[in-house]
């Protein structure tokens, strides 16, 4: 083995594990793809619950992601930037998402805006709205354990930036706003990329709060986690092949950003620091 | 030191793999069972050990078609008992059953409402009303193909806000208030207690889930295994069935 080649390689110890790891992870995919019908593939794929599972999952995934930015940025920046009492629970209150099991988190979401729920009989008898069974519950559910993701990697990237470049725009007469536009924004733009697709992938694999706070019916419910879950039951085959169509749209995603957003990421906390 | 933690690690694996089944006459049978049998035959279970000083009753509840996969797989049990006759059809078209089928427990459909019936729901067909929010299985699973043939039977068209995937899911969404009524077993309304209550459905529209029992072909003591299926098949044993809301024959 020559010296130069040496020089890139990792020890030989930490090579098998990472490429252990590597397998770990690719194994129960060629799983997947080895036990695929490929001959009833398409009928299963043009299938109307497949199309309008999909479907739904792109809409409601999206949806949760745009409501974890426009809520999960200012969050970010408050936890960030002001310096408050309490700042650490008020932080780990809104992460605690992301370790609960999912069902539970429904099953939460219940308590806070089902019919009986805290909030849910007032928005029932005031206004009419009932989340549970409805597409909206479904976004609601992805968005109570998407948002954590997308904060955190927003709230690292705003530590790390330079304070400094937000009091100069200031001093030279910048709003508070026009600075958040034209100086912190582009900043964390690479950040914010990487921390909305996270919150997006989570979105569009969300089954245990869904199923739970949303209920399963095809059309206005009935993601295409659920419709895995459920043909599973009775036609592994087709469950086999919705799960790998879940598989290659997020694998495509997570292979476009590979570097373009996530190795920025990693540049401009390098270059802040 | 490292002696120590070898021996320690040296028992747990021996405590983890050894085989503990008694060698001598003493009955010891492993049951799998559906999750709906979990409370009755823990309890026949303690009935016969009760009576069989000695003997030893271990269970396994899950799903029918689980455990049915689970046998198949080579997984070490002496009694199998199914929540439907398709999955103990496939087990003994596999040859793993070492005698017949016997039914030894019905569990008739009925319909779930909440505690002291807000809603006034008193027969099937006040489950057609749109305001009502009515929740059923999933038609993948036995019990939403029950519950859609009982609606077939009775001629009412309801369309339910959503399948859910298996039938806690349906009793939780009743005790949680999410939703008004939907169809569920007779044992499971019972084992809600005050949580929720139910609507008897008349015997010309409704579906019974018929529970089969066998002895499979694997088992390392089947004597042992009749010994329990008996017990099951019993006067003690359909008491306590009868008493959490099975049908015995």
């Amino acid at each position: 083995m020559s010296r130069r080649r040496r020089r890139v390689e990792l020890p030989i110890p930490a090579l098998l594990l990472a490429g252990t790891a590597v397998a770990f992870f690719a194994l129960p995919l060629v799983g997947l793809l080895w036990r695929a019908p490929w001959s009833n593939a398409w009928a299963y794929l043009t299938d109307d619950t497949a199309v309008t599972a999909l479907r739904l999952s792109m809409l409601t995934s999206l949806c949760a992601t745009a409501l974890s930015i426009a809520f999960g940025v200012p969050l970010a920046w408050l936890l960030a930037r002001v310096d408050f009492p309490g700042r650490g629970a008020v932080r780990a209150l809104c992460l605690l998402s992301m370790v609960l099991p999912p069902v539970v988190g429904g099953v939460a979401l219940f308590f806070a805006l089902g019919r009986r729920g805290l909030v849910g009989q007032y928005l029932d008898e005031w206004f009419g709205i009932t989340l549970p069974f409805t597409t909206a519950g479904v976004v609601v559910a992805q968005t109570f354990v998407a948002m954590p993701f997308l904060v955190i990697t927003v709230e690292a990237a705003l530590r790390q930036l330079d304070p400094r470049l937000e009091d100069a725009s200031r001093t030279l007469g910048g709003s508070g706003w026009y600075t958040f536009r034209r100086v912190t924004l582009p900043a964390i733009r690479p950040a914010l990329t990487a921390g909305a697709v996270l919150a997006w992938a989570r979105a569009l694999g969300e089954f245990g709060a869904t199923i739970t706070f949303a209920g399963n019916f095809p059309g206005t419910t009935q993601t295409m986690p659920l419709a895995v879950y459920l043909s599973l039951e009775t036609n592994p085959e087709e469950a086999i092949v919705l799960a790998l169509v879940m598989i290659t749209v997020s694998f495509l995603v997570l292979l476009a950003l590979r570097d373009r957003w996530f190795g920025a990421a990693t540049r401009a906390a390098t270059v802040a620091t | 030191m490292r002696a120590v933690a070898f021996a320690v690690a040296a028992s747990l694996v021996v405590s983890c793999g050894s085989d503990d089944r008694a060698t001598g006459d003493a009955v010891d049978v492993t049951v799998f069972a559906a999750a709906s049998l979990t409370a009755a035959f823990t309890e026949i279970g303690d009935a016969f050990m009760a009576a069989n000083p000695g003997a030893e009753v271990r269970f396994n509840f899950a799903g029918s078609s689980e455990l049915a996969a689970q046998i198949g797989e080579g997984a070490p049990a002496d009694v199998y008992a199914s929540a439907d006759v398709a999955n103990m059809a496939e087990l003994v078209a596999a040859g793993a059953a070492a005698t017949d089928p016997v039914v030894f427990a019905t569990n008739a459909a009925a319909i779930i409402v909440e505690s002291d019936n807000p809603e006034g729901i008193n027969d099937v067909g006040d489950l057609a009303d749109d305001d009502l929010v009515v929740v059923q299985c999933a038609l993948e699973v036995p019990c939403g193909a029950y519950a859609t043939e009982i609606l077939a039977n009775a001629g009412v068209d309801v369309t339910p806000k959503s399948y859910e995937a298996n039938v806690n899911a349906v009793v939780t969404k009743i005790t949680l208030g999410e939703a008004d009524a939907g169809i569920v077993y007779r044992t499971d309304v019972l084992a809600t207690g005050d949580a929720a209550d139910g609507v008897v459905l008349p015997d010309d529209i409704n579906v019974l889930a018929e529970y089969p029992i066998v002895v499979t072909e694997s088992s390392p003591d089947p004597a042992g295994a009749r010994a329990f299926v008996e017990a099951v098949r019993g006067a003690a044993g359909r008491d306590i069935l009868e008493s959490y809301g099975f049908g015995t024959p």
